[in-house]
């Protein structure tokens, strides 16, 4: 196990300046004019090419300047600075700000997620073919069918605007109730695709030899599913929560931007919209280190769960 | 044909009453969207304190579905008891309420399965598994369970056991872990024991052992016992009595010896003779032709008739009785006689 994470976290060295560099290099190798692009639409003069000249190193010219750029940005990363963001902001500060918000967005969404989808899939699992079943196959079709950029204006605009039960926007510094419609709509998906994994698991470990071995043991119905078959059915379930809280904290950008939430997500989109080169890809950068750690919690999580799995 | 000699009666060769276990013409029906499969047609036997009956046929023959009726934890639906009684020291278990009934799985009668890799729990280990019962049934604190657990443990040879009680089912080889599913069976010391195959997934040096230790274990703690296999081999030193199995019929039901000696079925003496011989060597195996039947189309007349070498038109139109061929024998064939004094099929 010690060496299995070992490994992973060399790999985890190796995918991160990967995924960096191509992310910085999508961002400003391509451009004739890398000032222009940082600043976009807006004239840039003369004083302040000098300066953002000489700050990015580019005097240095072809693929060894652009090595040289890179490795300058990413030993500041290393030092724990993420440069400015070219309103001037640092960005660790930004992501300070955004980080927590987004967390609580993605907990709210998580515990939407495992409430309802999890309890749903159980009962499900447990009376197939009911009305109960067939009910929950139908409604998480819909949320499975309908994208989030199409959920997400409908729930606010009916319970946010027309019903008002929640406020549909959530602005700065939001609180728990106005995070909450914006934490179902996000949370919707992975509680219907938590439902349909814990329903098909928790079916399929019910006719496992092991149940009817338990059952001739004489314990109570009760127990044999609540012990027996839970504990089997949650790995997958479990395993699938723990790549979605890396999802979910990725940012949703979609959300974010239609609630009006200032998280991590609605940071990003500003800056790609912006064009504003340093902040996505210091944003980008963070987000591949948190998801690659939250693949490795899931991993060892798995081990842990399932005593067959055993890591060499 | 001799039918003065043999005289139909109802299915059971003694009669009833005062047996520990009793089945009596029990059906059984799996109920499925493409239709109805007659899995159990009439099955009767019975057990009596200290003896060990084997039930014996091939697969889909319906020998594990009536163990599983005994236990009552058939999956109902699909499975669907049609009609049938199924008695344990004087109490109708089909009548009971499923409480009393749960009361009776494991501590009366326990089962062990044939797969013990899957018949345990993947993700707990062995010693949580077989403790499990003894807090749960019994209401035995922790460190007790865990002594006894060790105890049931070295009573079924597993070395080292103290040891061994925190590891998992797939730790073990599956002799040891055949063991481990034996010693979860006789944790509250059952009166009867239904072994479903136990060592149909084991490794031929394997299987003797196990059957050993069953038998060593059966006359120890003098339970009685059921063993169902589709082996011929492995009966033979340990049961006393032989029900053969197919379509979901008793159709041959005799002593061991008695049975090995002149089958009086033509498909036991199919079985029989199906058996690689080593006086036979070079020869071609002798086979049963044809196939087991469909439950949900099962032929008229003996089910067995399509691919039984004596068949006679009579075979074909009327549903054979048990007839009683003395000594407690019985065997569901018009030609029972016949087929017993038959010595050259």
């Amino acid at each position: 196990m010690f060496r299995f994470i070992v490994r992973r976290l060399l790999q985890m060295i190796l995918a991160f300046f990967g995924t960096t560099l191509i992310v910085y290099a999508l961002m400003f190798a391509g451009q004739g004019d890398p000032i222009q692009a940082l600043a976009g639409e807006r004239p840039v003069t003369a004083a302040q090419r000098a300066y953002l000249t000489e700050k990015y190193h580019l005097d240095a010219t072809g693929v060894g300047g652009f090595f040289y750029r890179y490795f300058d940005y990413i030993s500041n990363l290393l030092r724990g600075d993420l440069g400015e963001s070219l309103t001037g902001r640092s960005i660790g500060d930004i992501l300070a700000a955004a980080w927590p918000v987004t967390i609580r967005l993605a907990l709210i969404a998580l515990a939407v997620a495992v409430i309802f989808g999890v309890t749903a899939g159980v009962l499900a699992g447990i009376r197939r073919a009911s009305i109960f079943d067939n009910a929950t196959l139908l409604l998480t079709l819909l949320v499975l069918g309908i994208p989030t950029i199409v959920l997400a204006p409908l729930a606010q605009y009916f319970l946010g605007v027309k019903w008002q039960v929640f406020p549909p926007t959530a602005g700065a510094d939001p609180d728990f109730y106005a995070l909450l419609l914006p934490g179902i709509v996000l949370g919707s998906l992975s509680l219907a695709t938590a439902l349909r994994l814990t329903r098909t698991s928790v079916a399929e470990n019910l006719r496992a030899d092991y149940v009817r071995t338990a059952r001739s043991k004489g314990l109570p119905n009760r127990r044999v599913v609540s012990v027996h078959v839970l504990r089997n059915s949650l790995i997958p379930v479990i395993t699938f929560l723990g790549v979605e809280v890396g999802n979910l904290m990725s940012g949703a950008i979609i959300t974010e931007g239609v609630f009006n939430i200032p998280g991590v997500g609605f940071n990003l989109f500003r800056g790609i919209r912006t064009e504003d080169g340093p902040l996505v890809v210091g944003i980008v950068s963070v987000l591949v280190v948190v998801y690659l750690i939250s693949n490795l919690v899931v991993d060892i999580l798995y081990a842990v769960l399932d005593p067959r799995i055993r890591y060499e | 044909m001799s039918q003065h000699a043999v005289r139909p009666t109802p299915a059971s060769p003694t009669p009833p009453g005062g047996h520990l276990l009793e089945v009596r013409d029990l059906h059984v029906e799996f109920r499925t969207g493409e239709g109805v499969a007659k899995v159990i047609n009439g099955v009767s036997y019975h057990l009596d304190p200290g003896e060990t009956l084997a039930v014996l046929g091939e697969s889909g023959s319906g020998k594990s579905v009536t163990a599983q009726a005994i236990m009552g934890i058939l999956d109902t639906p699909p499975a669907h008891i049609s009609s049938g009684e199924i008695r344990y020291s004087g109490h109708d278990l089909l009548g009971l309420p499923e409480e009393q009934r749960r009361q009776i799985r494991g501590k009366e009668i326990a089962m062990i399965f044939q797969d013990a890799l899957s018949a345990l729990n993947p993700v707990f280990p062995v010693g949580w598994q077989i403790g499990e019962t003894l807090r749960q049934r019994l209401g035995m604190s922790r460190a007790d369970a865990r002594r006894r657990s060790v105890e049931l443990m070295d009573l079924v040879q597993i070395p080292a056991a103290a040891r061994r009680l925190g590891d998992y089912p797939h730790q073990f080889s599956g002799g040891m872990r055949q063991r481990v599913m034996i010693a979860m069976a006789l944790a509250m010391e059952p009166r009867v024991l239904i072994a479903d195959e136990p060592t149909t997934a084991l490794d031929v040096t394997v299987q003797a052992q196990i059957m050993d230790l069953l038998a060593d274990l059966r006359r120890n703690l003098d339970m009685a016992m059921i063993l169902i296999t589709h082996d011929l081999g492995v009966v033979a030193d340990v049961a006393d009595r032989i029900a053969v199995m197919y379509a979901g019929r008793i159709v041959e039901h005799a002593d061991v010896r008695s049975l090995y000696r002149a089958p009086a079925h033509p498909y036991t003496k199919g079985l029989l003779n199906s058996i690689p011989r080593l006086d036979q060597r070079g020869g071609k195996l002798s086979t049963i032709r044809g196939l087991p039947p469909n439950l949900m189309r099962i032929p008229s007349g003996c089910p067995f008739h399509p691919r039984c070498p004596y068949v006679q038109q009579v075979c074909v139109d009327v549903v054979p009785h048990d007839l009683v061929l003395g000594d407690g024998r019985t065997s569901a064939c018009h030609f029972a006689q016949e087929v017993r004094d038959d010595r050259a099929g």
